[in-house]
C-alpha cells in the first residue's frame, strides 16, 4: 500500500500526516509514505486545497485533516 | 486537536437533540458574556482597582482589556459560525460554477465565490493551477485570489466591532469591487504569456474529492470548533501587540493629532505604500486602524491602509513566484494597488 501526504508544508499537513501513520499502524497494514510538497505536482493530483491524503493512487480526501477514525474506515474501504 | 471524538452511533434521534442543545447551550453562554463585558470591566477596573476612568492609564488599560474581550468573543462566534455555513462549500464546487463564465460577469462571481468558499492562501499556487489548467481564465482567477484574503471573516469580525456594520458593508462592497475590477484589467491586458508556461500543460489527473460533500453535522460542528482554536492560536500576538499600541495611542495621542498633521492628498498612496509590504493580518491591523480613525485620520485612508495589509502579502506573492512571472506579479500588485488607493480617494470624499 502507497500513502501520499500531499500539503506545501503547513501544520495540518503534518497532522494529516501523524493520522495517517496511526491508522496504518492500527490497522496492521504495510505502507509506504510519500510527502508530495510541490505545487505542481498537487495540482496535477487535481488538488486545490491542502492538505490531501492519497490512498494506492487515487485522492481520498482533501482541504481537511480526516480523523484517525475517519482514515481507517478509508483504508478498510479498499 | 487531531484525537478525534467519536460520535455516538447508538440513538442517532437523541445525539441530534443533544448537539442542538450544547450548540444552543453554547450561544447563550456567548450572549452573556458579551453582555457582561463592559460592566465587568468598568467594575474590576474602576471600582475594585480604583483607577481612573478619565485618566490616560485608566483609558487605556480599559480600552485593552474591553476591546481584547469583545474582539476575542466576536472572532470565536463568528469564525464558528462561518466555517460551519462554509463548510457546504469547497473550491472544487468553485472551480465547477467558473467554469463555463464570460469574464466580466465571471470575474464578479469569481470575486463573489472568493468570500464564501473556504480558502486557505497556502493553497494558492495548486488552487491557481487547478483553475487554469482546467479553463477558467487568469483574469477571474485573479479576482478569486484577490477577494479571498480581502473580505475574510476577520476583517469583517473586526470592523464590525470596532466601527459598525455600515463601514462593514462598505468594505464588503468595494473590497468585491476591487477583486472584480483588477481581476477584469489583468485579463484584459492578456497577460497569459507570463504565467509560467509548465500551468497551462498540467494535465489534472486523479478524479476530483469535493471536501464539501458527505460531511455530517456533527463534522461540520467539530471544523467549526477546530477552525476557531486555530486562527485563535495564530493571531493572538498580533491581537495583543495590535490592541496594546491602539491603546497606547488611544492614552497618549491628542485627539486631533492627525487632524492637525494632515498630510492632505498624499496621505491615501503613503498609507498604502506602507501597508503593501506589512506583514499583519486583520487582527493585528484593525485595533491600530481604530486608534488612527479615533485621533482624526479620514476612514478613506483608514481603509485603504487595512485593505492593502490583509489584501497583498509578501509571502502570498513569494509563492505565487511559483506559477507567475515577476512581470505578472509587479502587476497584479500595482492594478491592485491602484484600486486601493482609488477607494481610498472615493471614501475621503464621500465620508
Amino acid at each position: 500500500m502507497n500513502i501520499k501526504i500531499l500539503g506545501t508544508g503547513c501544520s495540518k499537513c503534518e497532522q494529516l500526516e501523524v493520522a495517517a501513520r496511526a491508522a496504518v499502524a492500527d490497522a496492521g497494514v504495510e505502507a509506504e509514505f510519500d510527502k508530495i510538497t510541490d505545487p505542481a505536482e498537487i495540482a496535477a493530483w487535481g488538488v486545490m486545497a491542502t492538505p490531501a491524503l492519497v490512498i494506492d493512487d487515487e485522492v481520498a480526501t482533501s482541504g481537511r485533516v480526516p480523523s484517525e477514525g475517519d482514515i481507517r474506515q478509508l483504508l478498510a474501504d479498499r | 486537536m487531531s484525537a478525534s471524538v467519536e460520535s455516538p452511533q447508538a440513538s442517532p434521534g437523541s445525539s441530534a437533540a443533544r448537539r442542538w442543545l450544547s450548540v444552543a447551550g453554547a450561544a447563550a453562554l456567548w450572549w452573556v458574556l458579551y453582555s457582561l463585558n463592559r460592566p465587568f470591566w468598568d467594575w474590576l477596573l474602576f471600582e475594585v482597582l480604583g483607577l481612573d476612568p478619565a485618566s490616560r492609564l485608566g483609558e487605556s488599560v480599559h480600552f485593552f482589556f474591553y476591546d481584547v474581550t469583545k474582539i476575542t468573543l466576536l472572532l470565536t462566534g463568528i469564525i464558528f459560525v462561518v466555517t460551519v455555513l462554509r463548510s457546504f462549500m469547497s473550491v472544487e464546487r468553485t472551480r465547477a460554477l467558473l467554469g463555463g463564465r464570460r469574464e466580466g460577469v465571471g470575474n464578479a462571481a469569481a470575486a463573489g465565490l472568493g468570500v464564501v468558499t473556504p480558502f486557505c492562501s497556502c493553497s494558492a499556487v495548486p488552487a491557481f493551477i487547478g483553475f487554469v489548467a482546467a479553463g477558467v481564465p487568469l483574469g477571474v482567477t485573479m479576482s478569486f485570489l484577490i477577494a479571498s484574503p480581502m473580505v475574510n471573516e476577520v476583517a469583517i469580525v473586526m470592523l464590525y466591532g470596532l466601527f459598525g456594520w455600515q463601514v462593514t458593508a462598505l468594505y464588503i462592497a468595494t473590497g468585491l469591487m476591487i477583486a472584480t475590477v483588477a481581476g477584469w484589467t489583468i485579463g484584459r491586458m492578456g497577460l497569459e504569456r507570463w504565467v509560467e508556461p509548465f500551468v497551462f500543460e498540467t494535465k489534472l489527473r486523479g478524479k476530483v474529492v469535493d471536501p464539501s460533500v458527505g460531511l455530517t453535522w456533527d463534522d461540520r460542528l467539530a471544523m467549526g470548533r477546530e477552525e476557531v482554536a486555530t486562527i485563535l492560536a495564530k493571531i493572538w500576538p498580533y491581537l495583543l501587540v495590535g490592541i496594546g499600541v491602539g491603546a497606547v495611542i488611544h492614552g497618549w495621542v491628542p485627539e486631533t493629532w492627525f487632524a492637525e498633521h494632515a498630510v492632505g492628498p498624499a496621505g491615501v498612496p503613503i498609507a498604502v505604500g506602507i501597508g503593501v509590504p506589512l506583514y499583519s493580518n486583520a487582527a493585528g491591523v484593525m485595533p491600530l486602524v481604530e486608534a488612527l480613525h479615533d485621533k482624526g485620520m479620514p476612514m478613506g485612508t483608514v481603509l485603504a491602509f487595512m485593505m492593502s495589509v490583509v489584501a497583498l502579502s509578501l509571502p502570498e506573492t513569494i509563492l505565487l513566484r511559483r506559477v507567475l512571472q515577476p512581470k505578472l506579479i509587479a502587476t497584479f500588485v500595482a492594478v491592485v494597488a491602484t484600486g486601493i488607493v482609488a477607494t481610498g480617494y472615493l471614501f475621503n470624499a464621500v465620508l
